[in-house]
């Protein structure tokens, strides 16, 4: 089950998050050090307001000899000069954080993305394609705009109220003591808010899933929704996946809000306690006017970022929600794992084998029971049988989309999983049903199949196959753009550029998926005449729907429940009158 | 050949004249004309939260800036007698420290207050919008789906709504801002109008940078929006050919292109972030620059006998407690365009024209009139039977097709296109009529026109002498049935999928759902699922091959007992031999055939094809080329005259031998 889904999030805690989140992206952490430093020094910066009010209240405006301009003057002119020093510190760290942050999540970005094409197809199938590109997007988003808003707020703040702190201890130890005092309730609060914070907008985001799957709905079948009036059932799933995530959303701002203003609240109630206790304080003859107004302007820059506090662990939320569904992701585990110590794959035709394969798919019962046929080399291999038969299964063993959970495939005499990825791909090829094209121009789908191909190759491929005749009836020719997923051509023609591409890829071993939808028939003898050339002096296996192609084949295989009954040539098997002679058969009256 | 003239064109001239007066959602006029639209509408939207929202936030303003003056009432009054030795009661350094817990128990709650509801007010404003856009959707017809790409539509569904709602979120919060600003420049213009200037001219200073900041931002980020939507798109695509790139083994090449695309993003991302790096700071420096300016202001003014202390300390503190809320403004102000883009996107959806549920008494076309409308009874609705099953014992007769002069014209880009022209067939009662002619020869189109997908743009398409324009699309939905080349799979169970139940409809009875399923020889996928009817099926039913697909899409139609049945090579995946038994069992619906012949009691069928075993289950044979009709006749018939059929039948088989 684990190879066959990814999981919707990682399981891992916040820090652990976090830590292997930062170990992912290297570039991350490039220079932090200097950078926190940075922000330090910008922090320190800011106290300069504080203690200013409190030198010109002091020693100027209550200055013994009436006021004293000079003393407020100076002091205010120092401090503008740090304050300057201050905000160009703060933009250089800034700045850096930045530059380290968007380094950083580009190669978890790439990572994420790699390890997509790295899956199981039966993994890549599961998943919905929005769903993943989600993954290397905007979950990937979330986690910038943490480090770079919440992020930096978070270090920022910590390190504001240690100042901050100090500071007011520097004037008076018991108000330092009674602000901790006021605000501890956050310490409390703010874990708990964070709990439920954090379900509640995971609810958020499985909201907007199902309100996108409702919308795409609602584009996607158009057509269908037409064609029987469905609309009003697709709207009330419509409205009511609208209003649940409004709800969702209402619910998580709701509890965000509330748990923001018990820091509002604790922040009042500090600044009332300074200012009783430090009255009391001046009385005893602890504290100067200026100390205590200082200490007053040091408590908003103490409790700014305590009440930002739960605003952060918010975006920290879904941070690491956003990284854990990343992390999760890079957790699947491959389901054909590489070798450790690749086996080259001989040159020349190759020969395929099985031997006492089995194969099940996740949760299922095996479709494959202790398979053994050996393919000669340069053969032309028909594999047929019924829908379900387990034909599409040996297809996926051949080309290593799938291991077989006993028994060993072998191509050239070598057992596949010691292959290496990239040497597997060029010497076996396989072309699928729907051979999926880009949105761009005829040649570069073709040359697709080798991203060094020139255009002479790609010529010279659609020449060989005999579609140079086919390629001059459309507008632009080889230059023809195709559309989206190729939409501009029918289903026949896209099977056509397939068999260009595999034919360009060079490979000695074909396996080819037959299409089943139907063509024009035009496109359908092109079709076959450029199989028979793609095929010449290769190996190939094709999962045939149509008995037309296992009669010219050298070999027919013939797959039921699972088992492979008969192996030979057409004429061999219809004589034997077995289970082929009667496929044959109905298929033979079937399309006269 | 018919070229269309204006008054064979019902679409346009009926829409012209029953679209319903109401507002354009587009917003024009300059930007100031335009956000204050935008700013109407969206309060309008949710009038009672953004009320509470914008009160709370007034209230809030105030009370802030009422802690700033007591803070300074307080300085004057109780705190530096008591701490020059003036000597103060107790019971005032106690008073004191109440009122200002008071006040901070009122912002406390005017803080929650307020971001409640100004949070339920603007996801009020994006869930309105999001409604109104898929609404539309549904609405709109055929044509306006195909010429839109279905990234886009859902971009206008999720960000463009999520973008439109955007600024109503620090709306509240700017408006308490703003009360607080005056009252704040109030309160220092009591205590010296020195002070006073400077409270003042600190908004326009941080007005001014924040538009010097949007300035320098907005190309900025507009570029790097740019740069993501291409990262998607490459993403996307690269996973939609995920099975190409694994068997050719293109991985490789697939990550450097992904690569560049990131990079891309990356350094659009890391320029937004240095120009914030540079104003952030400048931002956050204007109040605390301006404290500084207070200072020195207010020791000239205490000096000169002015000023008290406790009114610079007022000005001080008020100065220090706006720094972060005056940036609302700013929000406020730099999500305006955002808001304004997005809404601009979502207002082209809503505008689009719609196509009108025409009403029989407006058609006035001289052929539906001469013909005489005949009510089939069985379409008396009853409010027990389900949807497009018929009552037992009611025997659902083929419906009597006809085709006059069918036409339609669409703009192409080398002048008006004739996708189909000048059709006209007549098709008797239960009669199976296959279309045939190579690809782009316009049978889809066809189908599209006879089951009113696409209004016909000339000519006349009747069902038992009904023209289809006339026919609720409620009864027209019941009466014809379309299954499409690529069968669409809801992320439903399967009985959903089969049913497509409305809201309000009765159940219908599992038998019915089975016997479709059966009739469309998917009924052992079914029960080989885990919960039978209630498995669910995924998104575009991932679970299912695409013959399951395809023999699915056929079991909702069979469930309806259409009279009309339009197949667009819809068994192109299914094997030859269940495809003539699905077929052939279309004629005993309600019962056995008949003893005249089987098509009796099942539906007119309609079907483009193109496998000759396909086009040998069909009575009549309709031959398209270029959108025009060759021929129509038995495949005998044209097989004998129609040299052209001959090629598209034979070809298939000279291949074969």
């Amino acid at each position: 089950m684990s190879a066959a889904t990814i999981a919707p999030a990682s399981e891992l805690g916040v820090l652990a998050t976090v830590r292997r989140g930062l170990r992912e992206s290297p570039a991350l952490r490039r220079g932090l050090g200097v950078t926190l430093l940075l922000a330090t020094l910008a922090t320190l910066g800011r106290l300069v307001v504080p203690f200013s009010v409190q030198r010109a209240t002091d020693h100027g405006l209550l200055a013994a000899g009436g006021v004293d301009l000079g003393v407020v003057l100076r002091t205010t002119a120092w401090a503008a000069l740090v304050l300057v020093v201050a905000s160009v510190l703060s933009g250089i760290a800034n700045a850096r954080l930045f530059a380290a942050t968007e380094a950083g999540l580009a190669q978890l970005r790439v990572a994420a993305f790699r390890h997509v094409h790295d899956l199981a197809v039966l993994t890549q199938h599961a998943e919905r394609r929005g769903s993943l590109t989600s993954r290397v997007t905007s979950d990937v988003d979330t986690i910038s705009m943490f480090v770079q808003w919440g992020g930096i707020t978070l270090i920022l703040s910590s390190l504001q109220i240690a100042a901050a702190t100090v500071a007011i201890a520097w004037y008076s130890w018991q108000l330092a003591a009674l602000v901790w005092l006021c605000l501890l309730p956050m310490a409390v609060v703010a874990p708990r808010a964070q709990r439920r914070l954090t379900a509640a907008f995971g609810q958020v985001r499985l909201r907007v899933g199902a309100m996108l799957s409702a919308v795409s709905e609602a584009v996607v079948g158009a057509h269908t929704i037409r064609a029987y009036g469905a609309a009003d059932r697709t709207a009330r799933r419509l409205v009511h996946a609208v209003a649940q995530h409004r709800d969702a959303a209402v619910r998580a701002q709701t509890l965000a809000a509330l748990a923001f203003s018990v820091g509002v609240l604790l922040s009042g109630l500090a600044l009332a306690v300074v200012v009783v206790a430090g009255a009391f304080l001046g009385i005893a003859g602890e504290l100067s006017v200026g100390d205590l107004l200082a200490v007053l302007f040091l408590v908003q820059l103490f409790v700014g970022p305590v009440q930002n506090a739960t605003e952060v662990l918010n975006e920290l939320q879904n941070a690491v929600a956003g990284w854990r569904r990343v992390l999760s992701l890079l957790e699947t585990p491959l389901a054909v794992p590489p070798p450790r110590r690749p086996r080259p794959l001989p040159d020349g035709p190759l020969d395929l084998e099985l031997a006492g394969v089995t194969y099940a798919y996740p949760d299922s019962p095996p479709v494959l029971h202790d398979v053994s046929v050996r393919l000669p080399a340069g053969a032309r291999v028909a594999v047929v049988g019924r829908t379900g038969s387990g034909k599409t299964t040996i297809a996926r063993l051949l080309t290593r989309l799938v291991d077989p959970a006993a028994g060993v495939v072998r191509v050239g005499g070598v057992d596949l999983r010691d292959v290496a990825e990239e040497d597997l791909r060029a010497h076996v090829v396989a072309v699928t049903q729907e051979g999926f094209l880009f949105d761009t121009t005829l040649a570069r789908n073709v040359a697709y199949a080798r991203p060094d191909a020139t255009r002479e190759d790609v010529v010279r491929a659609v020449a060989e196959l005999g579609l140079t005749d086919w390629v001059e009836t459309l507008p632009l020719g080889l230059d023809s753009p195709v559309g989206q997923r190729g939409e501009q051509l029918s289903a026949g023609e896209r099977q056509l550029v397939a068999l260009a591409r595999a034919h360009l890829a060079g490979a000695p071993v074909l396996v080819l998926d037959e299409a089943t939808s139907a063509v024009d028939p035009a496109t359908e003898l092109r079709t076959s005449r450029a199989l028979a050339r793609v095929v010449a002096g290769r190996t190939s296996v094709t999962i045939a729907h149509r008995l037309s192609t296992a009669q010219q084949a050298d070999l027919v295989v013939v797959v039921d429940h699972g088992r492979v009954v008969e192996v030979g040539p057409h004429e061999e098997l219809v004589a034997a009158d077995g289970v082929y002679a009667h496929l044959f058969r109905s298929w033979l009256v079937s399309t006269t | 050949m018919t070229a269309p003239t204006p008054e064979a064109e019902p679409g346009s001239t009926h829409r012209a004249a029953h679209e319903p007066s109401r507002q354009p959602a587009t917003i024009t006029g300059g930007f100031l004309r335009r956000s204050l639209t935008l700013l109407r509408r969206g309060i309008a939207a949710s009038p009672r939260a953004f009320a509470v929202a914008i009160a709370a936030s007034a209230l809030w303003g105030g009370a802030t800036v009422a802690a700033g003056w007591l803070l300074g009432r307080i300085t004057d009054g109780v705190i530096v007698p008591a701490l020059t030795g003036d000597g103060v009661a107790d019971r005032d350094i106690w008073l004191a420290g109440g009122a200002l817990l008071i006040v901070g128990l009122v912002t406390a709650a005017c803080v929650a207050l307020r971001r409640v509801y100004a949070g339920i007010a603007a996801f009020d404003v994006q869930a309105d919008h999001r409604r109104r856009v898929s609404r539309a959707y549904l609405e709109l017809p055929m044509a306006w789906h195909r010429r839109h790409p279905t990234g886009a539509l859902l971009s206008h569904a999720s960000a463009d709504a999520e973008a439109a709602g955007e600024v109503f979120v620090p709306l509240p919060l700017a408006i308490g801002v703003a009360v607080m600003l005056v009252m704040a420049a109030g309160a220092m213009l009591a205590a010296d109008v020195w002070l006073g200037v400077i409270g003042i001219a600190v908004l326009p200073a941080v007005l001014v940078a924040n538009a010097v900041y949007r300035r320098a931002m907005t190309p900025a980020v507009s570029r790097a929006q740019a740069e993501r939507a291409h990262v998607a798109d490459v993403a996307h695509a690269s996973f939609e050919a995920a099975s190409v790139v694994k068997t050719l083994g293109t991985a490789a090449h697939e990550v450097a292109l992904f690569r560049d695309a990131t990079e891309q993003l990356r350094d659009a991302n890391t320029r937004v972030g240095r120009i914030r790096s540079v104003f952030d700071p400048v931002l956050d420096a204007i109040p605390a620059f301006a404290t500084l300016l207070v200072l020195v202001v207010g020791a000239e003014g205490v000096h000169v006998g002015r000023v008290a202390a406790g009114g610079v300390v007022t000005a001080a503190y008020l100065l220090s407690v706006m720094t972060f809320p005056v940036r609302a403004i700013g929000f406020v102000l730099g999500d305006l365009p955002r808001s304004l883009v997005g809404h601009a996107r979502i207002a082209g959806v809503l505008d689009a024209p719609r196509e009108p549920d025409i009403q029989p008494d407006t058609v006035a076309d001289p052929v539906s009139e001469a013909v005489p409308t005949r009510r089939d009874p069985v379409d008396v609705p009853s409010a027990s039977r389900p949807r497009g099953a018929r009552p037992r014992g009611a025997r659902p007769r083929g419906a009597r097709l006809e085709l006059r002069g069918v036409g339609l014209r669409v703009p192409g880009p080398a002048g008006p296109l004739d996708l189909v022209r000048d059709v006209t067939l007549a098709v008797p009662s239960g009669a199976r009529v296959a279309v045939v002619g190579p690809t782009g020869s316009g049978k889809s189109t066809l189908l599209d026109l006879v089951g009113r997908l696409t209004p016909a743009t000339s000519g006349v398409v009747q069902l038992d002498g009904e023209d289809v324009r006339a026919i609720p699309r409620t009864r027209l939905a019941r009466d014809v049935a379309y299954v499409a080349q690529e069968a669409f799979v809801f992320d439903d169970t399967v009985r959903e999928n089969v049913t497509l139940s409305a809201p309000g409809d009765a159940p219908v009875p599992d038998a019915l759902v089975w016997d479709a399923l059966r009739r469309a020889h998917v009924d052992d996928v079914v029960r080989a699922l885990p919960l039978g009817l209630d498995s669910p099926l995924g998104e575009r039913g991932t679970t299912l091959s695409g013959g399951q697909r395809q023999r699915l899409a056929i079991a909702r139609a069979l469930l309806r007992r259409p009279r009309l049945l339009l197949l667009d090579d819809a068994t192109s995946a299914l094997d030859p031999v269940v495809e003539r038994a699905i077929l052939a069992e279309l004629a005993t619906f309600d019962g056995a055939p008949d003893q005249h012949g089987a098509h009796d009691g099942g539906p007119t069928v309609l079907m483009a094809a193109y496998r000759p075993a396909t086009i040998a289950q069909a009575d009549v044979v309709v031959h398209l080329e270029a959108g025009a009709v060759v021929d129509v006749g038995t495949v005998a018939e044209l097989l004998a005259r129609d040299a052209g059929f001959e090629a598209l039948l034979t070809a298939y088989d000279r291949d074969r031998s």
